[in-house]
């Protein structure tokens, strides 16, 4: 015989008359019976993983309230997922729930840590409901846990996507915001750097530097590197070509603010200070390329 | 490929085109000299705007060029050379040291004729 009866508690979830077939039911009925389950009991499980949450002292950057907002969503979309298996749709989600926690300071781990505390919390609720039927159990275990599992994988992908994102903004913005080429006379650029070149920085800005020269037509250049504690061989050497790329397209180059640590360093590389213009500090680099374009500035008394 | 040279009163502009094969840049450096002989040449502009790469050939090549325009008493300058080939070059060493260079043709003429009152 193809078929045995058998009476099961369950057998109303499917509408027939609680026959079961040796063969198992399709997944998608089994997701259908478990997301029910979960809907229905969507407040008490919700409530638990909540509480799990602050036991395990994760979340501790949010307030109570804020946590059970971000509790009742995420509830909602993860058993949305395990029923759609749209995992677009989630990712965009995490990513989008990422972008408004990353700045309240919530770490990675605590974001996969609660996402695995709800698959628990969830699947201890499914052992619970069918510890009667192991058969049962494992079919619809084996229906939740790919599910599950993917879910806790594509939020995780999603919030370190975002971390990734804002972390290459800020490195774009600190980038643009640290070598400025200005203009402060025709012809006259200034580039002031402060803080640390590395060589891509060194990099980027002579690429910046040359790129403006051509733009405003300088043929003057104050570097001053001021604001710059030290320099390694790699770092002086990008300085050098940039001085020397400069010349090429017309520009004397004039670098002013050495510290002395850096006047050692260029004087151990063997820098042939005759063909690099320096000047003490930026306001002597001014005064020199003023006099290189034939500038003079005079106060206004001595004009009279 | 021929590179067309103008005369514009005292100076010759020569304008590269594009890529330059060795056999192009021999040509030029001949033809160049003759034209500054022929016409009595004080200045020469060497216009690489269109050249996307320079090797070390062309570099080597157009530094012998400045010399030899300069032992018949005339100045050469180099105009025209891209910001990515200027990184690209002094990356590999070719600064075109002592030769003149200025930003574009403007530039060059301006350069010339500060040089030639001083001269004066």
């Amino acid at each position: 015989m193809a078929k045995r009866e058998v009476t099961s508690k369950d057998s109303g979830a499917r509408g027939n008359s609680g026959v079961e077939l040796v063969r198992s039911e399709a997944p998608s009925e089994l997701l259908r019976e478990l997301v029910a389950h979960l809907r229905q009991n969507r407040t008490q499980l919700r409530e638990e993983w909540v509480v799990r949450i602050s036991e395990t002292r994760l979340l501790t950057a949010m307030t109570k309230e804020e946590i059970f907002a971000e509790a009742t969503s995420v509830y909602d979309s993860y058993v949305e997922a395990l029923e759609t298996e749209a995992f677009e749709a989630l990712q965009a989600y995490a990513r989008n729930l990422s972008e408004r926690i990353i700045p309240r300071g919530v770490e990675t781990h605590e974001v996969v840590g609660i996402v695995l505390l709800l698959r628990d919390v969830l699947a201890r609720s499914l052992f619970a409901k069918y510890q009667t039927d192991f058969k049962k159990l494992n079919r619809i275990l084996d229906a939740y846990e790919p599910a599950a599992n993917r879910i806790a994988n594509t939020v995780a992908v999603g919030f370190v996507q975002e971390r990734e994102r804002v972390i290459r903004q800020q490195q774009e913005a600190i980038r643009e915001l640290s070598t400025p080429v200005l203009q402060v006379r025709e012809r006259l650029l200034i580039l002031p750097i402060i803080g640390v070149i590395d060589p891509q920085r060194a990099r980027q800005l002579t690429e910046q530097l040359l790129r403006g020269i051509r733009t405003n037509r300088a043929k003057v250049v104050v570097i001053d590197i001021t604001g710059v504690a030290a320099m390694d061989v790699t770092v002086a050497n990008h300085l050098v070509q940039t001085v020397e790329a400069s010349r090429l397209l017309g520009a004397t180059v004039i670098v002013t603010g050495l510290s002395p640590e850096i006047a050692q360093t260029l004087v151990t590389i063997g820098v042939d200070l005759g063909k690099m213009n320096t000047v003490g500090d930026l306001q002597g680099g001014i005064e020199q390329a003023e006099r290189l374009l034939g500038y003079k500035v005079v106060t206004l008394a001595e004009t009279r | 490929m021929e590179v067309p040279i103008l005369k514009q009163g005292e100076v010759l502009i020569a304008t590269f085109q594009a890529a330059l094969s060795d056999a192009d840049l021999e040509h030029l450096r001949r033809g160049l000299v003759q034209q500054v002989v022929k016409f009595r040449s004080r200045g020469v502009i060497v216009d690489v705007t269109a050249m996307d790469v320079m090797d070390s050939f062309a570099s080597r090549t157009l530094r012998e060029i400045a010399h030899m325009i300069r032992l018949r008493g005339a100045e050469t300058v180099i105009v025209g050379i891209q910001p990515e080939v200027a990184f690209a070059m002094v990356q590999l060493g070719l600064t075109l040291e002592g030769v003149a260079t200025a930003l574009d043709l403007e530039e060059g003429l301006a350069y010339l004729i500060e040089k030639f009152k001083d001269v004066n």
